[in-house]
């Protein structure tokens, strides 16, 4: 039967079609905000997001596409392109966009409505064994937010062995590229923060933590982080 | 003697509309404030160069801090405290000011081949500034002009500078600068900033930093 259909179809081997050039390549994505731009008023603005979201963070997705299209690392995804500009500490050109769009998914992904409060669980246990108390871990990473000169990023980290500490790192970097395992950023780039909060980044950093962070996408990652 | 805010030259006003009057009032009464305090504070602790003006301070902290380990207070508060010191008179209410002297307007030609390809270098060198800094036209070393841009609130004073100038005109780039009324446009503030362009100081400038040295702040 199968043979009768064949030759009645002419279904004959036929040669592979000529090579096309791609037009339509692997692009980085502005990934959407996971909520509302008003979703976190008052303590981050509507007008806030549709800059930081809307245009920065867009800007970055749109300049690294640029940077790539056509090239090796726009078949790649974004955690590869990331580890690759960065280029063992001498980044290539790409690595601010490349970073900088990492950087504010996560940040995103970091708050949510109705955030704040506390953590439970296994985290809770690990930031009161590692800082000492609760508090104390809030002290830490707002001095770190405080004192990252310019523009760039405070983090809560873990390492290999479930151990917390905190990090801050200047502009586009971020802890990955020196093998710690991030589960909580505040970006204090000025963009971040001036709309609502003008010069009073120490008040925006307080409100993040106890109003904005979402302690299950921390614990998540917490949890998920390579060992 | 301890350093003190400078009065900022005319009305926070003054640059309307192309640098809002809450950016003026919040950048020099908050953020400069805030170095002036910051910077008496970190001199407590090197009471040895407190005699030391705030030019003076910007070209020799750096080794010293270097020598006993410090983390770059001196730096970041000195710079932030000359930074915004000059930025302040090298700006002026639009149209109060007549234009670069004949001599500088000679010097930018020589070395850019215009005041358009200058002005053209300037703008690139402040657009593409990442994160915080300054962007600066300067008598270099051999005495020619140039553009250079800076981190955070280094200068080209300062011994970490790439590249080493006597500054005469400056444009901070840090987003509090601009945030108010540009947002993400930098492009837009830095194309406005020509407007408000005190050339008498420029001048005043170009022809110290010809004989090596600054005018008064």
């Amino acid at each position: 039967m199968a043979a009768l259909l064949s030759s009645k179809l002419n279904m004959t081997a036929r040669p592979a079609p000529a090579q096309r050039p791609s037009v339509r390549t692997n692009a980085v994505a502005l990934k959407p905000l996971p909520y509302a731009p008003d979703a976190l008023e008052p303590h981050m603005s509507k007008a806030t997001f549709e800059f930081h979201h809307g245009k920065h963070h867009r800007a970055y997705a749109d300049n690294l596409n640029k940077q790539i299209a056509g090239k090796e690392w726009d078949q790649k995804d974004l955690d590869t392109i990331v580890m690759a500009s960065w280029n063992n500490g001498n980044p290539t050109p790409e690595f601010n966009n490349a970073a900088q769009v990492w950087n504010h998914e996560f940040f995103w992904e970091s708050m949510k409505p109705n955030g704040g409060g506390e953590p439970t669980g296994a985290l809770m246990e690990a930031i009161k064994r590692d800082f000492g108390s609760f508090d104390e871990f809030k002290n830490q990473f707002k001095a770190a937010g405080m004192t990252q000169f310019g523009s760039g990023w405070a983090w809560l980290v873990t390492d290999k062995s479930g151990k917390l500490s905190i990090a801050k790192t200047p502009n586009a970097v971020v802890p990955v590229v020196e093998g710690k395992s991030p589960i909580l950023t505040v970006d204090v780039w000025e963009h971040a923060y001036y709309l609502d909060y003008q010069n009073r980044r120490p008040d925006f950093i307080q409100t993040f933590l106890d109003k904005l962070v979402s302690w299950d996408a921390v614990s998540n990652r917490y949890a998920k982080a390579p060992a | 003697m301890a350093f003190v805010l400078p009065n900022l030259p005319y009305a926070p006003d003054a640059l309307e509309p192309y640098v809002d009057t809450t950016t003026m009032t919040i950048h020099h009464g908050k953020h400069h404030a805030a170095y002036v305090n910051n910077v008496n504070a970190a001199l407590e602790k090197f009471p040895e160069m407190k005699s030391l003006g705030i030019v003076d301070l910007n070209k020799v902290s750096i080794w010293y801090e270097f020598s006993v380990q410090t983390e770059n207070t001196l730096q970041h508060t000195g710079g932030g405290h000359f930074n915004h010191s000059f930025f302040w008179k090298v700006m002026t209410k639009p149209s109060n000011s007549n234009g670069p002297s004949a001599e500088l307007k000679a010097a930018i030609d020589k070395a850019f081949g215009s005041m358009e390809a200058m002005k053209e270098k300037f703008n690139a060198a402040a657009a593409g500034r990442f994160g915080s800094g300054w962007a600066w036209l300067g008598v270099k070393p051999d005495g020619s002009l140039g553009v250079t841009s800076t981190a955070n609130q280094d200068n080209p004073l300062q011994q970490v500078a790439e590249e080493k100038m006597i500054p005469i005109l400056g444009l901070d780039v840090w987003e509090h600068a601009y945030y108010l009324k540009y947002q993400n446009r930098r492009p837009e503030y830095i194309a406005a900033f020509w407007n408000v362009v005190n050339w008498e100081q420029v001048n005043d400038n170009f022809k110290a930093a010809c004989g090596g040295g600054m005018p008064a702040l």
